[in-house]
C-alpha cells in the first residue's frame, strides 16, 4: 500500500500531509524563512519515521512550490485545485470555501456554479498582512488575536490592501485609539477585502468552510467573518485540518492522478539535489564590489556631522525639539551654538506619550538646575497630541521642520528628501521657500517601515538586514512599485532561490527607486537639484544611501543625524522663537502626568467623525479626528464662502419631494458622478414629462456597503464604486425606475478637441446593469443620450420616452427638454455667482482663496471626506473650478484635451496664476486614469506661473493626515513667500 | 472635429524629410506590422519595426511616463525611446509614429506623452507622426491616401491569416520551429509581391490567401493529443504584443495550451463602425457614417471573401464575419460603448465560445479605464449567458510579477475542458 504525500509549499510556511488509505496520517505546518527548499527537505527527513517503509506518490503545490515542482520533476497541482479535492474528501457539505494564505486569499464557491477566485495583484496579502500589522503593534500575532476579543469598536480601515490599512491604522494609534480596538479593526479589514475583492457579487450562504493558517489561528478573525456574513456555529466551519487543507488536497490528488512512485530516499535525494540550484533572472549591479570602496563612502558621509557636547557638563539656556513621527519619536536638546545637547530616537510602540513623557523626564533630571529649557518645539504626525500633552510651546509642520534642519548643514540646500518609516517627503527649496512638495501616496509606499516589517519577519533588525546586501554581488531587481507588488516580487525570488544577501540588496534599491520614479517622479539628478540633502531614519542604513547615490549618479549629503533632523529643526525653531515663559511641563508636573483616552462618535453634524478624546491631567484635553471645529467646543465660528458647501446644498434639494405625486410614475436617479452637475437638466426633464423624481440619499460609508457586494472591479475609482450603493438605495426606497443614462460625450463647452466623459462616467451604468443581481427584470433606463445638439437630443429623447411612454408627445419632450437646458444654464450662472461673491468676500477681508479643482462629484462628503472643512479651518474661502474656468482664457497645454471636465481644470489652473491671493488645490481620486493625464498639465500651468501646486489624492481611506501636511506646508510657503517678497 | 485652440506648435513631419528619414514603428504585432511596413515603403517610407525587448524598456518607460499612465503608454515609448538612445540612429534622420485613434480613453494621449518625454530629453526635434483616421493631427510628409489605405487593408488580412493559421499549427508541429520558418516564407512572399512599386490586385490577394494556406497545410502536425483552447482578448496592445504580456502565447504554448486570437482587422472594423453607431445614437455627422458604412461594408465582403476561402481549403478552422460578432455582442453591452476596446471585448469574448473556445485570458493594463466596464465589468453577464465560460482576467504592468500572473492562469486552465 502506498502513501500519498502533498507538499504545500506558500509564501511564508510549508504544509506536509501524509494519507494513508484514506487517513491522515501525519501533519506538519512551519515558517520558512524564505529558505523555501531546505525548509521541504528538513520537513520530509522529520517525517521519515513514519513514512519511510511504503511508496510514496507525491503532489506540490502552492505559491512557492513551482519552481521546486519543475526543478525536481514532482507532479504539481494548482493550490486552488487542490483545496477543492480537499474539501470534496474532507468536508463534503461546504458550499463555499474561503481561503486565506500568507499572502493569497481564495474563494471557491462550490454549490450552483462553480467558481473559483484568487486574489488580485493588488489586494495584499492576508497573513503577511496581520503579521505587518503585529509588527506595527509591536506585537505578536497571536497577540493581536488576543487584543482583538477585548474590542468595544471597529474603527474603519481601508480594506484594499495592506498599505491602505497601515496609513489608516498609524494615525488612530497616533491619536491614542485603543489597541484593542484597532486589533480587531484589523481583523475587519481582512473580512471587508476579502469580500469586495474576492466574493463580488456573489453571495456568501449556507456552509462556509474557512480554511488556511491565519483563519485557523486568529479566533478574533473567525468572529469578525461569522458576525459580517451572519453565520451561526453550524454554518461555519473552522476544522483542525484547516492550515493542512491544500497539502491534504494535493496528497489526495498525488493518489489519483499520478503513478510514479517512489522511495523515501529517492525523493529526499531528488528534492536536496533541487535544493542547491539557484536560478536568478535579473540581477542589478553590487552596492559595493570591496571593502575599500565602502570604507571611503563611509568616510565622506561621516563628514556631515554636528557639534555635541555633554549635557551634564553644559550650563545655560537649552531649546527642545520633538519630532514625532508615525512610528518612532525623536527628541533633541540644543545649546546656545545650536550644539546637540542630548537626543534620543526610538520606536513609539504605538504610544508616543508614553516614550515622550519617559524621555522628558530623563531629561529633566539631567539638566537639573544649569540647564534652563527655554523654549520647545514639536512637529510629526502626533504634534497636535504632544503639543496639548505636555505643554509645548510651538508646533510646526514636519516639512518646514526639515528644511530649516536641512538648512543648517548645507546653506545652499536646494533639494530634501527624507524617508521615513511611513513616508516619503521630498521638497525642493526655491528663493528660500519650501516649493513643490512630494509625498508618497497611500498606494507606493515602499519606504522604511516596509524594510522593517520584512527584515523582522526574517528574524533580523532593519540595520542587520540592510547590512546583508552592503556586498550581494548580484541584488535581485524587485521592481519599484507598493509594498504589496514587492512582496510578490520578493517571493518570486525566494522561488528562485534568491539568497537573503541578494534581497537584502533589492529591496534597498527598490525603496530607493520607488522614491525617485514614483514619488519625486525624477528623471535626471538636475530635477532634483545641485545640492541635495537627505535625511530620515531610513537613509541611516548605508545600503539605502548608497542605492539612491548609486540611481541618480550623485554625491550628497547625509548628515550624521539624518534620523534627527525633524527634532533637530523644531530645536531650531523653538530657538528663534522664544515665549517669554514656557508651557513645558515641570518634571513636577511630568511625574502626576496620566492620560487617559477615549472615543466616541461626533453628533454635531452629519459627517459623524470618530472623535478620539484624549484627557490629560491638569484638566487638559486634546481632541482628534474631527474635520470641522464644532466639536471643539468653540462654538460656531464664523463661516467663510464654500463653494463645495454650497453646491452640495443646491444639488441636495432635488431630493426634497415633489408636491402632486400621487399616482405618478416614480423614478429614481442615482446621487454620484455626473449626476452631481446634470440634475438641474434630467430633475427638470423628468418632472416636466410627468414623472416624480426620486433621489438616492446623499454617499455614507453604509452606503457604500450596501453595494459594495457589486463591484466587479476592485481598482476602479471609488465615486463609482458608490454607484452600486445608490443603486441600492433606490430600490430599497420602492421606485419604478431607475433613470441613468449613458454618456459618451458631455456638454461642448468650447475649449477642448471634444467633449468626452471618462470612460468610467460614460459607461458605468452598463456596468451596473451588467452586475447588480436586484436589477435584472427591474425597469433600469440606460438610452445613450448626448446633450450638445439641443435637438438633437430633442429628436433622440423622444424616440425613447415617446415609445416606452404612450401618453408623452413628443411636442412634451421638445419643451420639456427646453425647460431642462435652461434649468441647467440656470444653475451655471448661480455657480458663477455664488464664485464671484466669494472672491469678493475673501478679497474684502484679505483671506485667501483656496480654488479646489476636481471633478462635479468631488463636492460628495463621502468622497472628500470633509476636506473642504479642513481647507476652510486654515482660514481659506473654497471656490471650485466650474466657478472660475472660464475667466481666464484658455491656457497653451501639451496634452490632448478632450474631456470636458477636466478642460475646466486648465482654465480654473490659469485664473490661479492670475489671482494674487488665490491657491490651487487639486483633488485627484485614486484609480483615476485621465487624472495621471491632467494632473502633470495643471501642475505645469500653475508652476508656470509662479504659483505653488498642490495635489491631494482621495481615496475611501477617511485620513486627512497627508492632506493636512500639504496644506499646512504651502500656506508656510505662500507666508514665506510674502515675507521675503516683502523684504525684496 | 474642430482643431485643438490651444496645442502648442509641434514638429511636422516634411515633404523634405520624407527623402531620407527612417520612421521607428514602436512593436506590437511583428507579423502584420512588419507587413504594413514594407508595403509602405511603396509609397517612399522609410519604416521600421523596432524589435527590441529587455528591462532598458521598462526602465526607459518608467522614467519618462507619469507611472500612474497606463502600461502600454509606458512600452511603447519606452522602446522608443531606448531606440533613440541605443546609438543606432542618427537622430536628425528619424521619425517616429504612433497611432491615435481619437477616442475617449486616455489612449489617444500616448502621442503628447511621447513628445513631452523627447522635449525632456533634448529630442524635441524628432517629428512624431500621429496615425489616425480622424483628422486630429496631420503632417504635409505623411499622407494617406485612399489606395494606400486599401493596400494597407489587404496586408493587414493577410497578416491576420498567417497568425490565425499559425497559431493552429505551432502546438501541434512534428519539427520544432517549423511554424515560425513558414511564418518567414509566407511574410517575405506576401511582402515580395506588394513591394516594388506596384499595386497589388484584389484576385491577387485571394491567391495570397491561398498561398499561405497552402504553406501551412504542408506542416507536418501531431493532433494525437488535443489540447485545450485559450483565446486571448483584452486591451489592443497587451493582447498582441508579448513585451506587454510576458510572453503570454509562448507560456499558454508551453502548458500544453492552444493560443487563439482574434485579428488586428477586428480592431479596425470596430473602430470604422463607432462612427456608425454615433450617427444612429445622437445624430452625430450623419454623412460622414455614410462613407463609413460603406468602408465597413467593403472590408466585411473581403472578410467574408477570406473566410469562404479558408472553408473551401478545409485544414484550418476560419473566423466567425465580424459583423455577426458585432450583432451577437448586443446581448451583453451597449453598441455605444466605444472608449478603449469598448463592445469588441464582450464581443470577441463571445465569439470565441461560441467557436469552442470556452477558456478565455482576459489582458488589460492595471487600472485600464475602459475595461473596467467592458473587460471585468462584463464577466459575469457573459457567464450567465454562457455557463460554460471560463473566464480569467489578468492585470499586467511593470511592478506585477510572473508569477501571480501565471498562478491566476493555471487556475482558469485547471478547470479548463
Amino acid at each position: 500500500m502506498s502513501i500519498f504525500l502533498g507538499i504545500d509549499i506558500g509564501s511564508t510556511t510549508v504544509k506536509l500531509v501524509a494519507v494513508r488509505a484514506g487517513e491522515i496520517i501525519y501533519k506538519r505546518y512551519e515558517r520558512h524563512f524564505s529558505k523555501v527548499r531546505e525548509k521541504a527537505c528538513d520537513m520530509l527527513r522529520d517525517a521519515r519515521g513514519i513514512i519511510s517503509g511504503e511508496p510514496l506518490r507525491v503532489a506540490i503545490t502552492g505559491s512557492a512550490g513551482l519552481g521546486v515542482a519543475k526543478a525536481s520533476g514532482i507532479d504539481f497541482v494548482q493550490e486552488v485545485f487542490a483545496t477543492r479535492k480537499a474539501v470534496g474528501k474532507f468536508v463534503p457539505e461546504a458550499d463555499v470555501v474561503i481561503e486565506l494564505g500568507g499572502e493569497d486569499a481564495k474563494i471557491v464557491f462550490l454549490s450552483g456554479q462553480l467558481e473559483e477566485r484568487m486574489n488580485g495583484s493588488c489586494a495584499g496579502g492576508t497573513g503577511a498582512f496581520i503579521d505587518q500589522m503585529a509588527v506595527l503593534l509591536d506585537v505578536t500575532p497571536a497577540q493581536i488575536d488576543e487584543m482583538s476579543q477585548k474590542a468595544e469598536r471597529i474603527y474603519t480601515i481601508a480594506s484594499r490592501c495592506g498599505v491602505f490599512a497601515k496609513s489608516d491604522i498609524q494615525p488612530l494609534l497616533n491619536e491614542g485609539a485603543r489597541r484593542e480596538d484597532v486589533a480587531a479593526s484589523i481583523f475587519q479589514a481582512v473580512v471587508n477585502q476579502t469580500l469586495t475583492g474576492l466574493a463580488q457579487g456573489r453571495e456568501i450562504k449556507g456552509d462556509v468552510l474557512f480554511l488556511g493558517g491565519p483563519l485557523f489561528f486568529f479566533k478574533g478573525l473567525q468572529k469578525r467573518f461569522q458576525l459580517t456574513l451572519g453565520l451561526d456555529d453550524s454554518h461555519a466551519h473552522f476544522p483542525e485540518l484547516a492550515p493542512f487543507a491544500i497539502a491534504a488536497g494535493a496528497a489526495q490528488y498525488a493518489g489519483d492522478s499520478t503513478s510514479r512512485e517512489y522511495g523515501f530516499n529517492e525523493l529526499l535525494d531528488i528534492l536536496e539535489k533541487t535544493a542547491g540550484e539557484t536560478v536568478i533572472a535579473q540581477t542589478l549591479r553590487p552596492l559595493f564590489v570591496s571593502r575599500e570602496e565602502y570604507e571611503a563612502f563611509r568616510a565622506r558621509h561621516n563628514a556631515h556631522d554636528v557639534m555635541t557636547e555633554n549635557v551634564t557638563v553644559y550650563e545655560g539656556d537649552a531649546y527642545l525639539g520633538i519630532d514625532c513621527g508615525s512610528t518612532t519619536t525623536k527628541m533633541v536638546l540644543i545649546g546656545e551654538d545650536n550644539q546637540l545637547l542630548y537626543h534620543h530616537y526610538a520606536s513609539n510602540k504605538g504610544n508616543p506619550a508614553d516614550v515622550i513623557r519617559e524621555q522628558l523626564l530623563k531629561l529633566r533630571e539631567l539638566c537639573g538646575g544649569r540647564v534652563h529649557i527655554v523654549s520647545s518645539a514639536v512637529t510629526g504626525y502626533g504634534e497636535a497630541l504632544i503639543q496639548n500633552a505636555f505643554g509645548v510651546d510651538h508646533g510646526l509642520v514636519e516639512t518646514v521642520a526639515h528644511f530649516k534642519a536641512a538648512r543648517h548643514f548645507c546653506p545652499d540646500v536646494d533639494f530634501i528628501i527624507d524617508i521615513g518609516g511611513q513616508d516619503i517627503k521630498c521638497f525642493k527649496i526655491r528663493n528660500n521657500c519650501i516649493d513643490n512638495i512630494s509625498l508618497n501616496e497611500a498606494c507606493s509606499s515602499g519606504c522604511g517601515s516596509f524594510i522593517e516589517t520584512f527584515a523582522r519577519s526574517m528574524g533580523y533588525s532593519i540595520e542587520e538586514f540592510c547590512k546583508l546586501g552592503l556586498f550581494s554581488t548580484g541584488p535581485i531587481d524587485l521592481g519599484s512599485r507598493c509594498t504589496v507588488f514587492m512582496n510578490s516580487s520578493v517571493k518570486q525570488a525566494q522561488k528562485d532561490g534568491a539568497g537573503i544577501d541578494a534581497i537584502s540588496a533589492g529591496l534597498s534599491v527598490s525603496v530607493v527607486k520607488n522614491a525617485l520614479y514614483k514619488v519625486i517622479r525624477a528623471h535626471s539628478p538636475d530635477d532634483l537639484g545641485q545640492h541635495i540633502v537627505v535625511q530620515g531614519g531610513t537613509f541611516l542604513n548605508d545600503a539605502i544611501l548608497r542605492s539612491f547615490e548609486q540611481e541618480i549618479g550623485r554625491e550628497v549629503t547625509r548628515p550624521a543625524i539624518s534620523g534627527l533632523m525633524g527634532a533637530y529643526g523644531a530645536a531650531l525653531h523653538a530657538k528663534a522663537n522664544v515665549p517669554a515663559e514656557t508651557g513645558l511641563l515641570s518634571a513636577h508636573e511630568l511625574l502626576g502626568f496620566a492620560h487617559t483616552v477615549k472615543s466616541v462618535r461626533c453628533g454635531l453634524c452629519t459627517n459623524h467623525c470618530n472623535l478620539t478624546i484624549n484627557d490629560f491631567s491638569g484638566g487638559r484635553r486634546f481632541i482628534s479626528g474631527n474635520r470641522c471645529e464644532r466639536p471643539l467646543g468653540k462654538g460656531e465660528q464664523q463661516k467663510l464662502p464654500d463653494l463645495y458647501t454650497w453646491k452640495l446644498e443646491r444639488m441636495k434639494s432635488y431630493g426634497a419631494p415633489s408636491e402632486h405625486a400621487e399616482g405618478k410614475t416614480r423614478i429614481g436617479i442615482p446621487f454620484g458622478l455626473n449626476f452631481f452637475e446634470m440634475l438641474p437638466f434630467w430633475h427638470t426633464f423628468l418632472t416636466k414629462l410627468g414623472f416624480e423624481v426620486v433621489l438616492s440619499d446623499v454617499s455614507t460609508r453604509d452606503l457604500y456597503m450596501k453595494g459594495q457586494h457589486s463591484i466587479p472591479s476592485d481598482t476602479v475609482c471609488y465615486p463609482a464604486k458608490l454607484m452600486h450603493g445608490h443603486i441600492e438605495n433606490l430600490l430599497a426606497k420602492g421606485v419604478d425606475a431607475i433613470f441613468y443614462p449613458c454618456m459618451t460625450y458631455n456638454l461642448d463647452e468650447g475649449r477642448a478637441s471634444n467633449c468626452y466623459n471618462c470612460p468610467v462616467v460614460a459607461y458605468y451604468p452598463e456596468l451596473l446593469e451588467a452586475n447588480v443581481a436586484a436589477l435584472k427584470g427591474f425597469d433600469f433606463m440606460m438610452p445613450y443620450f448626448e446633450l450638445t445638439d439641443h435637438k438633437q437630443f430633442a429628436k433622440q429623447a423622444a424616440k425613447f420616452f415617446c415609445k416606452k411612454y404612450p401618453r408623452i408627445k413628443k411636442s412634451q419632450v421638445a419643451v420639456a427638454a427646453e425647460d431642462a437646458y435652461a434649468a441647467l444654464n440656470d444653475y451655471y450662472e448661480e455657480v458663477r455667482e455664488e464664485g464671484r461673491k466669494a472672491i469678493q468676500y475673501a478679497d474684502t477681508h484679505g483671506l485667501e482663496i483656496a480654488v479646489i479643482v476636481g471633478r462635479p462629484y468631488h463636492i460628495d462628503p463621502e468622497i472628500n471626506h470633509g476636506i473642504n472643512q479642513l481647507i476652510q479651518s486654515y482660514g481659506m474661502v473654497i471656490v471650485s473650478e466650474d466657478a472660475v474656468w472660464q475667466l481666464a482664457k484658455a491656457p497653451e497645454v501639451h496634452v490632448l484635451n478632450q474631456w470636458t471636465y477636466h478642460s475646466r481644470m486648465y482654465g480654473a489652473a490659469e485664473y490661479v496664476t492670475h489671482k494674487e491671493n488665490a491657491q490651487l488645490i487639486q483633488l485627484v481620486s485614486f484609480g483615476c486614469g485621465i487624472d495621471a493625464i491632467t494632473t502633470d498639465e495643471v501642475r505645469a500651468i500653475v508652476e508656470g506661473g509662479g504659483k505653488i501646486y498642490t495635489q491631494l489624492k482621495i481615496d475611501e481611506i477617511n485620513n486627512l493626515g497627508a492632506a493636512k501636511i500639504r496644506i499646512r506646508s504651502m500656506l508656510a510657503a505662500v507666508e514665506e513667500g510674502r515675507k521675503l517678497a516683502k523684504h525684496a | 472635429m474642430q482643431n485643438t485652440p490651444n496645442m502648442p506648435n509641434r514638429v511636422s513631419f516634411t515633404e523634405e524629410m520624407r527623402k531620407d528619414y527612417t520612421i521607428l514603428v514602436p512593436n506590437m504585432l511583428p507579423v502584420q506590422l512588419g507587413l504594413i511596413c514594407k508595403i509602405m515603403a511603396n509609397y517612399g517610407y522609410k519604416m521600421e519595426l523596432l524589435d527590441s525587448e529587455g528591462p532598458a524598456i521598462v526602465e526607459q518607460g518608467l522614467r519618462n511616463v507619469h507611472n500612474d499612465t497606463c502600461y502600454p503608454a509606458l512600452l511603447v515609448i519606452g522602446q522608443l525611446m531606448d531606440a533613440i538612445e541605443s546609438g543606432k540612429y542618427d537622430t536628425h534622420k528619424i521619425a517616429l509614429i504612433m497611432p491615435q485613434t481619437g477616442g475617449g480613453c486616455r489612449a489617444s494621449n500616448y502621442i503628447h506623452l511621447l513628445r513631452k518625454a523627447l522635449e525632456k530629453n533634448g529630442y524635441g526635434y524628432i517629428p512624431v507622426i500621429s496615425l489616425n483616421f480622424s483628422g486630429l493631427e496631420d503632417n504635409p510628409g505623411f499622407k494617406i491616401t485612399g489606395k494606400m489605405m486599401i493596400q494597407v487593408a489587404y496586408g493587414l488580412m493577410i497578416g491576420d491569416l498567417i497568425m490565425m493559421v499559425a497559431n493552429q499549427c505551432r502546438p501541434y508541429e512534428v519539427v520544432p520551429g517549423s511554424t515560425d520558418k513558414a511564418i518567414e516564407i509566407c511574410v517575405r512572399t506576401v511582402a515580395g509581391r506588394f513591394t516594388a512599386g506596384r499595386l497589388i490586385h484584389y484576385s491577387e490577394v485571394k491567391a495570397l490567401f491561398r498561398f499561405v494556406l497552402d504553406a501551412f497545410a504542408k506542416l507536418k502536425l501531431d493532433h494525437a493529443s488535443p489540447k485545450k483552447k485559450v483565446g486571448i482578448v483584452g486591451e489592443i496592445y497587451v493582447k498582441f504584443s508579448p513585451l506587454g504580456n510576458n510572453n503570454l502565447e509562448k507560456f499558454l504554448l508551453s502548458e500544453g495550451a492552444e493560443p487563439v486570437l482574434p485579428g488586428l482587422l477586428d480592431f479596425c472594423l470596430y473602430c470604422i463602425y463607432n462612427s456608425v453607431i454615433d450617427a444612429e445614437l445622437y445624430g452625430r455627422s450623419t454623412k460622414k457614417a455614410m462613407g463609413y458604412k460603406m468602408a465597413y461594408q467593403f472590408v466585411l465582403k473581403k472578410q467574408d471573401d477570406m473566410i469562404k476561402i479558408i472553408r473551401q481549403h478545409g485544414k484550418f478552422r476560419p473566423p466567425m464575419g465580424f459583423d455577426k460578432v458585432r450583432r451577437m455582442s448586443n446581448d451583453i453591452i451597449g453598441p455605444g460603448v466605444k472608449m478603449g476596446e469598448g463592445w469588441l471585448l464582450p464581443a470577441e469574448m463571445i465569439e470565441l465560445i461560441s467557436e469552442g473556445v470556452k477558456n478565455i485570458v482576459c489582458t488589460q493594463p492595471f487600472g485600464c479605464l475602459p475595461n473596467h466596464i467592458a473587460g471585468k465589468g462584463m464577466m459575469r453577464k457573459i457567464r450567465e449567458h454562457y455557463p460554460d465560460a471560463n473566464i480569467v482576467a489578468v492585470d499586467y504592468d511593470p511592478g506585477a510579477s510572473k508569477i501571480n500572473q501565471e498562478n491566476r492562469i493555471k487556475l482558469m486552465l485547471s478547470s479548463a475542458e
